[in-house]
């Protein structure tokens, strides 16, 4: 679906296809899907279960690779990358915040928002002081050096993405950053996000199932049978 | 050095299990160190025997006696420089337990077969004056508080004296030190003429001769014409280098070596098996954790890399440990009061030892970091 906006496209997904395989059984995931999405825009992606929508998430991210089509982000074609030049692309451009924060247990949340920092060649002192900075942009700063496991659902969410934001990455991906938290801790994540957007100019694809959390973002689109459309589907 | 928290953090993630896993390569090593040790302790000095130096004693068995008189013919056999006899005296002291060797020989001849047995000048002068003198190493003279000058009684088991009694006198004149690590200095030496002229039976006989040849290569050549020179007497000799002849000493209980480093091997294997099963299990549960680590940019290589730096901090603990105790306990001496006279940790062990280390580190590791690597980031995520 092309959706070109006044601003040019930071996102690219062109006629692509995306079929996995279970033993002999082929199972088409999206077929020939189009979409572009402009820097600073935040997109909601909804459709129902096994619609696609967390494949076409990863397929922007770089987590997966189309089966057939083109994926550019920015001036890369990422399906194009070696699986070792996509690593280093996504540490340097991908932030991705996930339903389950998928936070490391043993480490504290400081140690979780400088993890993607291991991979510059940032100093200790300038990692320590950059995950501070992220830490407090989520208003978790009081809380750094605080396990995981003595966080509640929104504080860990939170810290997901401050992990995901302490690069500053081009492209903020969240797989349902709401789908496991209560309404109010994930009414405060929608309102970072949406800060996160509006103040910092940051792009962002949510997948969610919850219109609520849709219609925070600036667009959304729908996701049925491996096709995108304005309007769910009847 | 950045990804050392990380790894870490993740070994303590089970305390229990990284100790017991720990523990258990610590087990290894230890028994490494300490089987080493003992091994080298039976191999009697092989490492150190002298290239150039023949061991000559009765074809049959070292337990039957040699002429003296042959000495002056061996030396006469071209390429022989010297020969000097020895005999076992196989006596106590105080008690049954303490038991080492004791030596009768000819001290000047003994102090120029062996430069690696180091006595000073003047307690070189007092054993060659002093018919009743003695030395002994410095080993065993430690282990019993003696001094130079003192009294020693020793007990024969073998050669009671003319008047019927076991007990010989000895003057302490002197205590000798090791040149290298593996010489032995448990030995206990003195005057063949006062122990010829003294014992009840066997007078002009020897034990064994020791023979200095001029060229180490030609040894087989010269062991044979010694061989030769008795062939058909009533006292045929076998003579051999003198590492061959320890080695074969050492034997006499059996294939110490081998028996050692089997059951070493048994054990490295038993423990390999611990852990990589504690890697694989460390692996398989933080499956996700792993793919979250490639979705913000770990590569493949880097993944595998911090899964192997897993498996060798946890063995390096284990295995410098297990190393490090081996060498407190075997640094305190010989815990049998003798019966291991030269008991060290060889410093090849040692190399292999920490060589086995990287060698365990890997093997335990590589299987499940390649596991890890394999990992497919949006799979993983989805389980």
């Amino acid at each position: 679906m092309n959706e070109p906006g006044a601003v040019d496209p930071l996102v690219r997904v062109r006629d692509v296809d995306k079929v996995f395989r279970r033993g002999s059984e082929e199972i088409h995931v999206l077929g020939g899907l189009n979409l572009e999405i402009p820097d600073g825009e935040f997109l909601a992606l909804m459709g129902p279960s096994g619609s696609g929508k967390s494949t076409l998430l990863n397929l922007i991210g770089g987590l997966d690779r189309p089966s057939q089509g083109a994926i550019e982000v920015g001036e890369e074609r990422i399906d194009r990358l070696s699986d070792r030049r996509l690593a280093a692309w996504r540490a340097r451009h991908i932030g991705l915040v996930f339903q389950f924060y998928n936070l490391m247990p043993v480490l504290t949340a400081q140690k979780n928002v400088e993890l993607p920092l291991l991979l510059t060649h940032l100093s200790r002192g300038e990692r320590r002081k950059r995950a501070a900075l992220a830490l407090d942009i989520v208003g978790l700063s009081h809380r750094a050096d605080h396990y995981p496991r003595t966080l509640s659902g929104g504080e860990q969410q939170r810290v997901g993405i401050a992990r995901a934001i302490v690069t500053d990455p081009t492209l903020l991906l969240c797989d349902e950053p709401t789908g496991d938290l209560d309404r109010k801790s994930g009414d405060e994540v929608l309102e970072l996000l949406q800060a996160l957007n509006r103040e910092q100019g940051k792009t962002i694809v949510m997948v969610t199932h919850d219109q609520r959390a849709a219609d925070c973002a600036q667009r959304t689109l729908y996701l049925d049978k491996g096709t995108l459309s304005a309007e769910p589907s009847v | 050095m950045k990804y050392l928290y990380l790894v870490w953090s993740n070994l303590k993630r089970k305390k229990l299990r990284t100790i017991l896993t720990i523990l258990s390569i610590l087990v290894a090593f230890l028994l490494f160190g300490l089987l080493g040790a003992i091994r080298q302790s039976f191999s009697q000095g092989v490492d150190v025997a002298g290239a150039d130096r023949l061991i000559v004693r009765h074809k049959v068995t070292i337990a039957q006696l040699l002429p003296a008189a042959y000495e002056a013919r061996i030396e006469q056999i071209e390429g022989v420089e010297e020969a000097v006899s020895q005999t076992w005296f196989g006596g106590v002291y105080q008690k049954p337990s303490n038991f080492f060797a004791q030596i009768p020989t000819e001290p000047a001849k003994f102090l120029e077969m062996y430069p690696e047995y180091l006595l000073d000048d003047a307690q070189r002068e007092a054993w060659l004056k002093t018919r009743t003198g003695a030395i002994a190493g410095r080993a065993i003279a430690d282990r019993f508080g003696w001094n130079v000058g003192d009294r020693i009684p020793i007990n024969a088991t073998i050669w009671t004296r003319e008047d019927g009694s076991a007990t010989w006198q000895f003057d302490l004149v002197g205590i000798y030190d090791g040149a290298q690590k593996g010489t032995d200095t448990t030995q206990f030496l003195f005057h063949y003429d006062y122990f010829d002229e003294g014992r009840r039976f066997g007078k002009g006989m020897v034990g064994w001769y020791v023979v200095r040849i001029a060229d180490p290569d030609r040894a087989a050549e010269i062991s044979a014409a010694i061989d030769a020179e008795f062939a058909n007497s009533p006292a045929e000799t076998k003579s051999e280098p003198e590492g061959a002849f320890l080695q074969a000493f050492a034997n006499q209980i059996g294939d110490v070596g081998f028996i050692m480093m089997s059951i070493v091997a048994a054990v490295f294997f038993t423990i390999l098996l611990v852990a990589g099963n504690t890697m694989a299990y460390a692996v398989r549960e933080r499956t996700s954790e792993l793919a979250v680590l490639k979705a913000i940019g770990f590569t493949d290589g880097g993944v595998l890399g911090l899964v192997l730096a897993e498996s060798f901090i946890l063995t390096l603990i284990g295995g410098a440990a297990g190393l490090g105790l081996a060498w407190t306990v075997v640094s305190a001496g010989d815990p049998t009061n003798g019966l291991l006279p030269m008991f060290y940790i060889p410093q090849r062990d040692l190399v292999t030892g920490i060589v086995l280390i990287g060698v365990m580190a890997f093997v335990a590791g590589i299987l499940p970091a390649l596991q890890a690597r394999r990992l497919r980031v949006a799979d993983a995520l989805r389980r």
